[in-house]
């Protein structure tokens, strides 16, 4: 059996998260499996071994919690979510509730009105020439069609992306970054229970679809809020990341823009590598059902392993020039979104934001240049910007 | 090694070697098959690995599933009645020789 090599250093740290690659590196050569010290949880941090755990999710568990608290030890911050914090049975149902309600054939349908409202951002952003492409683009595309695909009231939305933010914080371990976002979470959380109540969501909204699969069975009326939590907690601030970490993609390499521009069908792609290269969601935990063996190294029952899921997707195992950004790289596969029966529900809106922000930009726009200071965002799970000043050159 | 023939939109063929137990799907994007992107990498969640199976194979796959049928619905291209999810097609002994075709777009 492998000696499991014990590693000290603190992946929450800011240290950390300003400049995680090379401690990923490090996590990645000392072995398939490390131990952290800091936090007493196994890593895992090999495209392999990321892929193996996501993929026998009766082993590698999420109901004691995909963050670091074991649900099973201590009480979560709040209910557990029904299909994140869940494993088969009750998984499966709930899970092909989300799947309906987010389904290819509901993109269809929004793909027009997400297109049209990515041009006109764009525009309207040329208009302006220089701007902050965090607040500006990044996070201002999402919130003009997100909310309103969810069938959200307008008063009061200024709380998604705090909630968001503390959300993905709370999968952390206790330091300052959980702390404070908890300690400033009452009004948030009033807000998001709220807004999932039927009687608050716009009929055809996915709120609504949600709900409306109380009426043939599908969940008990208890139930459906909590899924359309889901939504609020994670179809917002995952997509911000990712529509940020592709302008920055793009502005820092531009022999990659030129190619996007010379063939803008690659702006799906261009999205999905983006996600792949920058891994807006970061980690998530799992936690051991029985004794099991992974890459030759045997673990008990009961213990939290964290996976880097941004580690994953840069395993020179796994892929040809990792550090490169290439927006015709063959992306399928990566671990961005995760894999597996909790593979990101809502991976298809995701996507169909970037395509739409992405086509935009590489039809309207012949340069995005960095006109300022770029600042880092930090939060225990995702990576992205809080401030990324560009200037666009129309094309 | 089992084969499978891919036929693009253009009528080319290509013939690849599949090792048992991977999806059609994974033969086709470990072999550069562009005509499949398979965006969410075999979760059956994005419908952008469909094919259309040749109607002699048809019956000799394994049976779709409510959600492959349902992925179905929302597939870019034009759904047949032939038309399948190339990563719910585990390749098996029998399956060699076995002939898809690839539709024009998948998003």
């Amino acid at each position: 059996m492998t000696q499991i090599p014990s590693l000290d250093l603190d992946p929450f740290s800011i240290e950390f998260f300003e400049n995680p690659h090379p401690v990923h590196e490090v996590l990645r050569e000392a072995g398939p499996v490390v131990r952290l010290d800091k936090w007493n949880v196994y890593g895992v941090a090999r495209y392999a071994e990321v892929h193996t755990v996501l993929n026998d999710p009766l082993t590698f568990c999420s109901s004691r919690g995909v963050g670091l608290s074991d649900f099973a030890k201590e009480k979560p911050w709040r209910p557990a979510s029904l299909i994140l914090e869940a494993d088969p049975p009750a998984h499966t149902r709930t899970r092909a509730v989300l799947n309906r309600v987010l389904s290819p054939t509901v993109m269809k349908q929004l793909r027009g009105s997400f297109v049209a409202a990515a041009e006109a951002k764009v525009d309207e952003l040329l208009a302006k020439g220089s701007f902050d492409a965090i607040p500006d683009l990044a996070e201002a595309y999402p919130l003009s069609v997100f909310p309103d695909a969810l069938g959200l009231k307008q008063e009061g939305r200024e709380n998604l992306l705090p909630y968001a933010g503390l959300v993905f914080n709370a999968f952390g371990p206790p330091n300052k970054l959980r702390q404070d976002a908890i300690e400033r979470s009452a009004p948030h959380q009033a807000y998001i229970a709220e807004q999932c109540q039927r009687e608050n969501l716009a009929p055809g909204g996915f709120g609504a679809c949600i709900h409306a699969q109380v009426d043939t069975g599908d969940i008990t009326p208890a139930e459906a809020p909590l899924l359309v939590r889901s939504l609020l907690s994670a179809g917002l601030d995952t997509t911000v990341n990712g529509i940020g970490a592709a302008v920055y993609c793009l502005a820092r390499f531009p022999d990659q823009f030129a190619r996007l521009r010379n063939d803008p069908t690659l702006a799906r792609n261009a999205f999905e590598e983006a996600v792949r290269f920058e891994s807006p969601v970061q980690t998530f935990f799992r936690t051991t059902t029985r004794d099991v063996e992974i890459g030759g190294a045997r673990i008990s029952e009961g213990e939290k392993i964290l996976m880097f899921l941004a580690a994953a997707n840069r395993d020179p195992r796994r892929w040809d020039r990792p550090d490169h950004y290439d927006v015709t790289r063959r992306t399928s596969g990566h671990v961005g979104y995760g894999s597996g029966i909790h593979m990101c529900v809502g991976q298809l809106v995701a996507r169909l934001e970037g395509e739409a922000v992405l086509t935009a930009l590489a039809k309207r726009v012949s340069d995005i240049g960095i006109t300022g200071p770029v600042q880092r965002r930090f939060n225990n799970t995702l990576r992205g910007l809080e401030s990324l000043p560009i200037t666009l050159k129309a094309a | 090694m089992p084969s499978i023939h891919f036929i693009h939109p253009d009528k080319r063929s290509e013939r690849i070697e599949a090792s048992v137990g991977d999806s059609v799907m994974q033969v086709a994007t470990g072999h550069g098959i562009d005509g499949i992107v398979a965006e969410c990498g075999g979760n059956a969640i994005c419908a952008t690995c469909h094919v259309y199976v040749d109607e002699s194979w048809l019956a000799r796959l394994p049976a779709m599933s409510e959600d492959e049928d349902e992925l179905l619905n929302g597939v870019a291209a034009e759904r047949q009645k032939n038309s399948r999810l190339s990563c719910q097609i585990k390749v098996t002994p029998e399956l060699n020789g076995l002939v898809v075709r690839l539709p024009n777009r998948q998003i």
